[in-house]
């Protein structure tokens, strides 16, 4: 089991869960700036996200190159035979991308509040559309309807129940984890009212995902019955582990602990993640070609645990260092900008809106 | 390996399917293709550039304001890091599309050698990690963290950006070289991934396009200086503005021929095609080659050229013996030669006058002349980050059409590399084409705002969300702690004032 090929598609199945994690909170506080209100209702909770992610996207989204290089150099007649065939969702998903993160730097300098509204919703409005996309590629993946030669139905193979419904997931997860942790840091920052609606957000958007993750089990027995019998057997305990993982987070976030239901959250997401890896394993495209047949040459597969390996030790605590910095006191501190506090870094957002 | 040995067995492996290939038409979707991998990654390589040079320019400045304590430097620091924010912003997204166009586009390519190309795009990818994480800490730690450990994250930017840069061209050296693997039987077997990582001919590619980097971001950024002074702004903030980016630009100017030269040594064994096309050689002559400035081929005439006898020999190939020409390569393996030639010449030319413009300028310093007092000098340097950024792409049009018909050079073609999917490309391509344009156009509106605004003597830039127009919120106090008016003593304070009109 534990071959060479093995231990590659493990590494990019971590960066998958790494992205649905990391990425997702990023995409997902894109959904609660959508759905903020207007410029000034909502400039309190856009303010907050703009402090929350402003350090941490540009990295968090390195994990989407992460996996696609991971993919086309481990298991390159796979990684063609999807994009052959998933073109479609693939550009949408890619359109989203590049317009959120253009339009979420722009707005952060954005002159005028004309200007800011603009780049505010293309990049809310992506942000929803990108992690949808991504998910109905999984979904499509997962239930097989990727043909290993390539040149699949371009509509067929994602406009389906199985990707539909992950592509919905998807969205609900991100949207789940970013409300989980933006909560916690307005708890942190002091501001008692905008914790208290992202509560409430977190508390609706966690139970609505989790309804609709296991309401998505219905079709999939049906439309991915490889799928299903992964999730049914070897799978069944990681899927109970996300469920106990939101239900966790979610009598966290009732009972006002922010900080640990952060911890919860993670483990829901990325166990129900870990759960669709550990159900389609041993299938790289699902009933068409496994790991073992898909892998690339050896010697390029142990280049790759080779560079893992370095990523792990150089990448790793650098990604650390800059989570801890965004999580000091003193970095939350001269985001407030309290007369004392340097205003040079400090980005204008709360002096405006007086947080 | 070598490419004229891989050439034959391909050829053998692959006989007949590569005959016919030729004989029908190129598939559907390799003219889409084309544009769209020209024009996505033209664009982005202009931000690559400032990812890969501007961290150490910003480097020099932050750290000669900490050192003698100038308010100065230390600003314009701050407002780079800035600006680079917005830069690399678009530079990230920009360039994860061209890691999804790898496979969108060249599921031919990708299919049949991602194992063989895709270990440097791991490290590549590494590095850029790094570069994100630390550009992170850098942009958000002003005022965050201890000065000099602030400074500090700089310097992996900077090292990451060499790395970076050496692994992308190792894939593109790959691709004019092909090197790590064999072909038997039409399989390509026997992959060694660290060959093509360190292939040969990656080190002379990667200092050229490292340099080119260099002259990039150099150029661009001292432009926006000597524009600045061309108004009439000539305070110490656009005096050291322009110098230190002018200063990296100068190093990589002079050297910049030189590396290229470099390159170019052995094309006419490496790709005689490319040479051929470069030197605008349809027959290969009797003598030594002349060196045909300008000019095109119709129906198989040079027209319009101006031949400076010997040179092209001399130049191309350190001797005399004539330029292999497009005579020599059976015409199913020519590249389009007109484009190659002019872009080839047109980077040659600009690079030539900015070294030139840089001689000058230290030639003059030296003399006690400062060029900076010349209208036209500085319009010359208003104009030089456009024309490095042309000398740049004009380089890679060269490099890149010059290796057509192939994607891997005597190995696999072009049009078996593009994929079937085909009209709706075109419709992709149109897409692409806008929101390219909506991103520059963005960049650029909200760039010269942030310029306005700081000429205005923000010193931060205020929420666009408040409640109330945000430069007057934040009242003159705010304006005091623009960095150039606290300048004493220095005689710019007018200078200073005007600036902030």
């Amino acid at each position: 089991m534990m071959t060479v090929e093995f231990a590659v598609a493990a590494a990019l199945f971590a960066g998958v869960l790494c992205y649905a994690v990391l990425g997702g909170a990023d995409f997902g506080s894109g959904f609660h700036d959508l759905t903020a209100g207007s410029a000034r209702r909502g400039a309190r909770l856009r303010t907050l996200i703009d402090h929350s992610i402003g350090p941490v996207w540009e990295a968090n989204h390195v994990w989407l190159i992460y996996v696609l290089v991971m993919w086309w150099t481990g298991f390159p007649q796979s990684f063609a035979a999807a994009m052959t065939t998933l073109y479609v969702p693939l550009v949408l998903a890619l359109i989203g991308i590049v317009l959120r993160g253009a339009s979420f730097a722009f707005r952060k300098y954005a002159e005028t509040l004309a200007q800011a509204r603009l780049f505010g919703i293309v990049f809310a409005t992506s942000s929803v559309l990108a992690p949808f996309f991504l998910g109905t590629i999984a979904g499509a993946l997962a239930s097989g309807r990727v043909p290993e030669g390539g040149g699949g139905d371009p509509w067929s193979s994602w406009l389906a129940p199985t990707p539909l419904f992950t592509g919905a997931i998807s969205v609900g997860t991100c949207a789940f984890l970013a409300g989980t942790f933006l909560t916690a840091d307005a708890a942190r920052r002091g501001q008692a009212a905008l914790a208290a609606t992202l509560r409430v957000r977190s508390l609706v958007v966690g139970a609505a995902t989790g309804a609709v993750v296991f309401a998505a089990l219905i079709p999939i027995e049906h439309d991915a019955p490889t799928l299903w019998e992964g999730l049914t057997s070897r799978a069944a305990p990681v899927m109970a582990l996300s469920a106990l993982g939101g239900i966790a987070t979610l009598a966290l976030l009732w009972t006002g602990r922010f900080g640990p239901a952060r911890f919860t959250a993670v483990t829901a997401v990325a166990a129900v993640m870990a759960g669709w890896g550990v159900g389609q394993y041993p299938w790289v495209l699902v009933d068409q070609a496994t790991i073992a047949e898909a892998a690339g040459a050896r010697a390029t597969m142990q280049g790759l645990l080779v560079a893992v390996g370095i990523a792990a030790v150089v990448v790793g605590p650098a990604l650390g260092y800059l989570f801890y910095l965004t999580q000091s006191p003193r970095w939350n501190q001269a985001a407030h900008g309290n007369g004392e506090a340097p205003a040079v870094g400090a980005t204008h957002w709360s002096r405006q809106v007086g947080g | 390996m070598d490419a004229t040995q891989l050439l034959a067995q391909a050829t053998d492996a692959a006989g007949s399917p590569l005959a016919t290939a030729l004989a029908a038409a190129d598939p559907a979707g390799l003219m889409p293709a084309r544009q769209q991998m020209a024009l996505s990654l033209g664009w982005h390589i202009i931000l690559a550039c400032f990812g890969v040079a501007f961290p150490a320019i910003i480097f020099v400045m932050h750290l000669r304001g900490i050192r003698r304590n100038d308010q100065t430097a230390l600003d314009l620091a701050k407002r780079w890091g800035k600006v680079s924010a917005v830069l690399f912003a678009i530079g990230a997204v920009s360039g994860t599309v061209l890691s999804f166009e790898m496979g969108l586009l060249w599921p031919g390519l990708m299919g049949t050698y991602g194992d063989v190309l895709g270990l440097p795009f791991a490290f590549e990818g590494l590095a850029f990690f790094l570069e994100a994480i630390f550009l992170g800490i850098y942009l958000y730690g002003w005022g965050r963290m201890p000065p000099r450990l602030h400074l500090l994250m700089v310097v992996p930017m900077a090292i990451t950006g060499v790395i970076g840069t050496y692994c992308v061209l190792a894939v593109n050296a790959w691709m004019n070289v092909p090197t790590g693997f064999d072909i038997v039987d039409g399989q390509v077997v026997d992959i060694q991934p660290w060959a093509v990582l360190f292939n040969a001919h990656t080190f002379m590619q990667f200092a050229h396009m490292w340099v080119a980097a260099y002259m990039v971001a150099g150029f661009s950024i001292a432009a926006v200086y000597a524009v600045g002074m061309l108004r009439g702004r000539r305070d110490r903030h656009h005096r050291l503005g322009f110098m230190v980016p002018f200063a990296f630009a100068t190093v990589a100017a002079l050297a910049q021929p030189f590396v290229g030269h470099l390159l170019g040594d052995g094309l006419d064994e490496r790709q005689s095609s490319k040479l051929a096309a470069f030197e605008l050689a349809e027959t290969t002559d009797d003598g030594p080659s002349p060196l045909r400035i300008g000019g095109v081929l119709i129906e198989g005439e040079v027209k319009g050229a101006i031949e400076i006898p010997y040179l092209g020999s001399i130049i191309s190939m350190s001797s005399l013996e004539p330029v292999p020409g497009l005579d020599q390569i059976p015409d199913e393996d020519e590249p389009p030669v007109n484009i190659t030639h002019l872009a080839f010449q047109t980077m040659i030319g600009i690079g030539l006058l900015l070294m030139a413009a840089v001689a000058l300028y230290w030639f003059l310093r030296w003399r006690r002349r400062d060029l900076l007092d010349n209208r036209w000098f500085l319009r010359l340097m208003a104009v030089s980050g456009v024309l490095a950024i042309l000398a740049m792409e004009a380089g890679w049009i060269a490099t890149e059409v010059g290796r057509q018909p192939w994607i891997v050079y005597g190995v696999m073609r072009t049009s078996d590399a593009a994929a079937d999917h085909s009209a709706a490309l075109w419709g992709v391509y149109g897409g692409s084409v806008l929101l390219y344009g909506g991103m520059t156009a963005g960049a650029v509106i909200v760039l010269r705002s942030m310029a306005r605004r700081w000429r205005a003597g923000a010193a931060d830039l205020p929420s666009p969300y408040g409640p109330q127009s945000p430069l007057a919120a934040d009242g003159p106090a705010e304006i005091r702690e623009c960095g150039d008016e606290r300048e004493p003593g220095k005689g710019d304070e007018a200078a200073a004032k005007e600036d902030a009109r």
